[in-house]
């Protein structure tokens, strides 16, 4: 395992200058007003594209990460050397084809992958931000996406796309500009986060703080970083984001490399040791501070509450077309959330689809190969190419 | 499990079912339509590309739902009898229950559903009045099953089946205008215009219904 201080040199360098992405910088003419009432200025937004604009600028497609997720979709990641976190949705022949869409992938702003977060370089001090960084929401990563539009010189998106805190933005970017949204698929998500959620964010959010490393949110200029806590917390959550079934179909109750139990209290069960393993490889390419600051922002996500309190006030007079899917196993963002949602976009009289996909594989089935899902994104969006007039011209190349 | 057997019902040349083609045929051009129970979304498909109309529409089943929504169709998972109440009045210009009266808990409350969530109603269903269907009670003594209805008594989903006498009965009672209606035969064709309701409610097999509100 290498030592706290480079583990922590190296997250601030890819948060400043992540590598394979593309980097927008926008100066102090152009400043990021966030909700929490301040304005982040200068700021910066990584993220990478797959495919091709079309002359009239109609193919655009967004799609959004999750809370861990970053901007490395559909190729290897630069830390962790593997496959883009959605290639099962986006490549040749999938759903998501770079040969019809010319598809966008940002890195969150409080992210650390080279957006602006707390693990950047605070430009007034060249020291990163740490806890001096502005607590952002899920309505501010949306306004700095959209800033990434205008930057790229799109007024449209064809779809936004995203799964979990993915979702949410897809919600939010409907909410917030619906005229720039033609179609939105928000995956296994809610439009606001639950009490139980809140909770389990809490616990990984406490795990982190009292690691002693973590230095009151200043590891970054101590030399330290606080690994142990921030294991414990993605181990935490790695649990909400499968089943009781899938558990029990990977690891049941099988020991790790030996025949019987040490009566210790070393990682004796498969299932403990699967979940060191998910908390040490995460620390390597995720920063602790940006952990507390993209649960917070779940955690204040509540699209109801910005409306005045009526869900469906939030997307009235919606011109965009609403494809929401959900999964029976998932109890992290149950269907019953989902159809929440649904209910309030028939009550807006928007034109919505909604598929509810039967898996054990929890809240995690919608980054896995569910062939259900890649029919129904694939129909769904077939049928709004066709709507928009993009089906006929573009569909070979 | 569907409502009926659709393999059973008449086909046009061109491969529609007779019962859809009506039912098109009542939706004016361009309207914002809700097919309640759309099964597999061959009705929602020949309204769009009939009649080009807005339409959206609901299944319990989930296979039907994701089969619907791979097919490029505004369809949601959801059940007549409890999802109706969440619509807002006026939201479509028609709503259509097509071959599903007969399978929902509450039909009296789902018709006034569909008149508070569309200005017009379209209905179809199995004519529990035809002449065959009396013929197997009286003379055979047991539950009357259909090349359309196969299903025994005992393992049915259609559990309010009625004649067209008392559809029409119900549309009196609640208070609904009958704009148009219309028997069809076995063969999918309709029966006489002019013929008297009786005529209709024991050759009729199947009734279609476009309703209003009164007032």
């Amino acid at each position: 395992m290498v030592d706290a201080q480079s583990l922590t040199d190296t997250i601030v360098r890819d948060a400043d200058r992540p590598r394979d992405s593309l980097i927008a910088t926008f100066g102090a003419d152009k400043p990021l007003k966030l909700d929490a009432g301040v304005s982040l200025s200068p700021f910066q937004i990584a993220y990478t594209t797959y495919g091709t604009l079309n002359a009239d600028k109609s193919n655009a497609v967004m799609v959004c990460h999750a809370l861990t997720g970053d901007q490395y979709v559909a190729q290897v990641h630069p830390v962790t050397k593997k496959n883009g976190w959605w290639e099962t949705l986006i490549g040749p022949g999938k759903p998501l084809d770079p040969a019809r869409y010319f598809i966008i992938c940002p890195n969150v702003i409080g992210g650390c992958m080279g957006s602006s977060g707390p693990a950047s370089t605070n430009p007034q001090t060249g020291r990163p931000w740490g806890l001096e960084f502005p607590v952002v929401t899920i309505r501010d990563m949306v306004r700095a996406q959209a800033m990434l539009l205008d930057h790229l010189g799109i007024d449209t998106l064809f779809a936004v796309v995203g799964g979990s805190m993915g979702g949410m933005q897809v919600l939010q970017w409907a909410a917030s500009f619906p005229s720039r949204v033609f179609a939105a698929v928000p995956i296994a998500c809610a439009t606001r986060h639950s009490a139980q959620n809140i909770a389990f964010h809490e616990v990984g959010r406490q795990a982190i703080m009292a690691d002693p490393e973590w230095r009151g949110g200043r590891y970054h200029l101590e030399g330290s970083n606080p690994r142990r806590g921030l294991a414990v917390a993605r181990m935490g959550a790695h649990i909400t984001y499968l089943s009781d079934a899938a558990l029990h179909r990977k690891f049941g109750r099988k020991f790790q490399d030996r025949e019987n139990p040490t009566f210790s209290f070393d990682a004796d069960f498969e299932v403990e040791s699967y979940l060191r393993h998910q908390g040490i490889t995460f620390v390597e390419r995720f920063d602790a501070n940006s952990y507390l600051y993209l649960t917070r922002a779940m955690d204040y996500f509540d699209l109801a509450a910005d409306a005045g309190g009526t869900l469906a006030a939030a997307f009235k007079d919606t011109p965009t077309r609403f494809c929401v899917i959900s999964f029976t196993s998932d109890w992290l963002f149950p269907t019953s959330e989902s159809r929440a949602t649904v209910h309030a976009l028939n009550a807006a009289s928007a034109r919505v689809s909604f598929a509810e996909i039967v898996t054990d594989k929890g809240h995690d089935a919608f980054l896995l190969d569910e062939p259900e899902m890649f029919g129904i994104v694939r129909g769904f969006l077939e049928g709004a190419r066709k709507a928009r007039g993009l089906a006929r011209g573009l569909t070979s190349k | 499990m569907t409502e009926f057997n659709a393999a059973k019902i008449a086909r046009t040349s061109t491969g529609a079912r007779v019962d859809l083609v009506l039912v098109s045929q009542m939706v004016t051009r361009g309207a914002k339509v809700l097919d309640v129970g759309c099964g597999d979304g061959e009705l929602l498909h020949l309204l769009g590309e009939s009649r080009d109309v807005d339409g959206r529409g609901i299944e319990l089943s989930r296979e039907g739902v994701n089969e619907c929504v791979a097919k490029g169709l505004a369809v949601i998972q959801g059940d007549a009898d409890t999802d109706l109440g969440d619509y807002p009045n006026d939201a479509f210009d028609y709503v259509i229950l097509s071959q599903t009266l007969q399978a929902t808990r509450h039909p009296r409350v789902v018709l006034e559903h569909m008149l508070r969530i569309g200005r017009h109603a379209v209905v179809s269903f199995p004519n529990f009045g035809h002449w065959t269907v009396r013929l197997q009670l009286l003379f055979a003594g047991h539950m009357p099953q259909t090349d359309i209805l196969p299903y025994s008594w005992y393992d049915t989903p259609n559990i309010h089946h009625c004649t067209i006498k008392d559809f029409v009965q119900l549309c009196n009672a609640i208070d609904v205008k009958i704009e148009k209606a219309v028997a069809l035969n076995a063969w999918g064709s309709p029966l006489r215009l002019n013929a008297p309701w009786w005529f209709w409610n024991l050759f009729g097999e199947q009734g279609v219904f476009l309703l209003s509100r009164k007032s």
